[in-house]
């Protein structure tokens, strides 16, 4: 009997693990939770986004529950709280809170309603402009760390080379030129598979194996050219390419994402380079993972740490760099509100409509703000440095 | 040494060469003509038109147009398609204005972050390093354009002086002094804006190394055998903890174009960034192009210098 409740102790003791198991996200958490401004930065980052999300379905649509383009123009530049006239004003064109909570515009615009349309804005370039990349940043990244050490072939660099050149070429102004390097390329494909079919053999014959010389590796040809695009002056750049593409959201966009992935290029490749000497990668390969399983599945979960924090401190300069272009009047067309544009509407104002300017400017800040502190956050964190300590 | 600065040579060669093709590719294929930036203009008959395109090779296909436009750049012969006149010999003069608000900008920003950066890390913890760090994430997450209008309407309407601007227009019977106060006064606010991302992004770097630095056996060891804190943090720590800055001090030479866009055009100030931005709503390709490719060398050369600077002062360093 004593025995029996003996052993049931020792096999209850045995069942619940010496030490408290705690999933990744539990213990991550915890860290997190003792970092007060993250944590600040985090519920604004929240709040943020519940904003934006009700922002676009309160202002869009034919009937908006708040109007951003009703003019009113006798109740022009009223400051924050103020109530509308009722003896000018007609009851259908009430703000629908019953007062001006952020005051209004020169033209009698509700600024309360602009601000709500234009924080989708915000909102959505900065999430899609580090989205394009984080996406572009993990492949070449990817490749570079992990077939890194692959030669490229001087007949595949040439031929790559000359199709581009014949592509655009044919597509702009040399049709003649173009179309010739692109029938030669295509002429040089067909010879090298066909004879692949025919004899079953993938190297040219002697007199021609020059052209299969190995050149320099795909390291280096993606490090060359992230160096190649730090060399631009982005915001200038940036400014250009807008400037020059017809005004749009979308443009704006890619053009941020296009001009900001080398620094999760640089990331994810470091983390590569390290990842795929260590032995859980060697394990997998040994028994007959395939290379994009190796690379998704087991490489990626341990390298995204670092470009998590970037792509949050992204989010903050994107937003920063949209804003930027608006205020220069390019971007968005204008009877749509954003926060730089009603900045760069206001400038005309600021002494005697200093809302115009403090209201989206601070605006702009809280949330820039709360994606740096979050961001910080996030890589106090995950750096495995720290985390030994608790 | 010599076969690292022969390397590194010719490889930012061939960055730039490719700079210098991707930038005019993506000028020139954007929609769009520069010929007809200006349709409703009577002056603009089709002759005109035709004219000024062949004028400017712009009736070539495009690779002529590219090796005409260099060679123009390279034996300084480029001419702006607006007024005609020779690109770099504006640029040289809008330089000139942007030269004072560069420097002022410059010294601002490295005499300032240095002293709050490892203030900051000796005291970490402190009342002084938290609010230290969350000032300098709001200056880093504050808008440019934004702060710039918070300083115009505490500087005009507090200190009642006038900012916009190099000087202010009419002075000229006021004593040397007023007009070198004048003269202050524009160029401040423009050069602390310039300066305020520059401030916090060094403090904090400034803090994290001396951190780190902090953290190493021998400033323990200066430590323990009863060295005054002053010599344990500046002598041992600090000495070492400079040496990431020796090649932040190329970095800072292509500050010089880019960034100042915004604040040139709130300030009204004739520098290049303004220039570059008038370029840009013109469509005058050949200042557009100029003002990126000078800008790419000055990459090009900042990170040379700073490899160099780090070869010279890192003897752990050896290629």
């Amino acid at each position: 009997m004593e025995y029996q409740a003996k052993t049931n102790s020792i096999n209850a003791h045995l069942d619940t693990p010496a030490a408290p198991k705690k999933t990744p996200f539990q213990e991550f958490w915890l860290l997190f939770r003792q970092n007060r401004m993250a944590i600040i930065g985090m519920v604004i980052f929240v709040l943020f986004f519940l904003t934006a999300f009700c922002g676009l379905l309160l202002t869009s649509g034919t009937d908006p529950l708040f109007d951003p383009s009703l003019v009113r123009l006798q109740e022009k530049l009223l400051p924050p709280m103020a109530k509308p006239n009722p003896q000018t004003l007609p009851p259908e064109s009430f703000p629908t809170l019953g007062i001006y909570l952020f005051g209004t515009d020169d033209l009698g615009r509700d600024v309360f309603a602009r601000m709500l349309q234009g924080a989708w804005v915000s909102l959505t370039v900065g999430f899609v402009a580090v989205g394009i990349a984080v996406v572009i940043g993990i492949f070449m990244g990817g490749i570079a760390g992990y077939f890194g050490q692959h030669r490229i072939r001087l007949d595949h660099l040439v031929l790559v080379m000359g199709m581009t050149t014949g592509a655009f070429l044919y597509s702009f102004q040399g049709l003649k030129w173009g179309a010739a390097l692109l029938i030669a390329g295509h002429v040089y494909i067909f010879l090298l598979v066909g004879r692949r079919l025919l004899t079953g053999r993938s190297q040219l014959p002697p007199a021609l194996r020059g052209l299969q010389m190995n050149t320099f590796s795909v390291d280096t040809l993606i490090m060359r050219l992230v160096d190649i695009m730090l060399c631009f002056p982005s915001f200038f750049l940036i400014l250009t390419v807008v400037a020059l593409l017809p005004a749009s959201i979308y443009n704006i966009m890619i053009v941020i994402g296009l001009t900001s992935w080398m620094g999760a290029t640089r990331f994810v490749r470091a983390e590569f380079l390290s990842l795929r000497e260590l032995d859980f990668v060697d394990a997998a390969r040994a028994l007959g993972v395939g290379n994009i399983r190796i690379i998704f599945r087991h490489m990626m979960p341990n390298a995204i740490a670092p470009v998590l924090v970037s792509a949050t401190i992204g989010i903050a300069s994107a937003i920063l760099t949209e804003a930027g272009l608006s205020f220069l009047g390019f971007g968005v067309p204008p009877p749509h509100a954003t926060w730089g544009n009603i900045l760069s509407d206001g400038k005309r104002f600021i002494f005697d409509a200093p809302w115009l300017t403090f209201v989206p400017g601070i605006a702009i800040l809280i949330v820039v703000l709360a994606f740096n502190l979050f961001g910080e956050g996030l890589r106090d964190v995950l750096n495995p440095k720290l985390r030994d300590r608790h | 040494m010599l076969s690292f600065i022969g390397r590194s040579i010719i490889q930012k060669a061939v960055t730039l060469f490719f700079v210098s093709v991707i930038s005019f590719l993506i000028i020139h294929l954007a929609p769009g003509e520069p010929s007809q930036v200006d349709p409703l203009n009577p002056k603009f008959t089709p002759e005109m038109v035709e004219r000024f395109r062949k004028e400017f090779h712009l009736d070539k296909p495009l690779y002529v147009q590219y090796l005409y436009f260099y060679r123009d750049l390279l034996t300084g012969r480029i001419v702006s398609w607006k007024d005609n006149q020779s690109v770099l010999q504006k640029i040289w003069e809008r330089f000139l204005n942007s030269l004072p608000l560069f420097i002022v900008g410059t010294i601002l920003t490295w005499t300032l972050s240095f002293p709050v950066g490892i203030r900051s890390a000796i005291n970490r913890g402190s009342p002084f390093d938290r609010s230290s760090t969350f000032v300098s994430y709001l200056l880093i997450s504050i808008p440019g354009f934004f702060f710039a209008y918070v300083l115009i309407i505490l500087v005009v309407t507090r200190l009642q002086v006038p900012v916009i601007g190099m000087e202010t227009f009419g002075m000229g019977d006021a004593g040397p002094f007023s007009i070198a106060m004048d003269r202050i006064w524009h160029l401040l606010i423009p050069s602390v804006l310039g300066a305020t991302g520059g401030i916090a992004v060094l403090s904090r770097y400034v803090r994290g190394q001396m951190l780190e630095v902090e953290g190493q056996d021998y400033v323990r060891t200066a430590k323990a055998k009863g060295l005054s804190s002053d010599d344990v943090h500046y002598k041992h720590a600090l000495r070492n903890a400079l040496l990431p800055f020796v090649t932040m001090f190329g970095m800072i030479l292509p500050g010089l174009i880019g960034g100042s866009v915004i604040i040139e055009s709130i300030f009204s100030w004739p520098g290049m960034g303004r220039m570059a931005y008038e370029a840009i709503l013109a469509r005058d390709y050949p200042i557009i192009l100029t003002v990126n490719f000078i800008s790419a060398v000055l990459v090009l050369i900042g990170t040379f210098v700073s490899d160099l600077l780090y070869l010279v002062v890192d003897p752990r360093i050896r290629l």
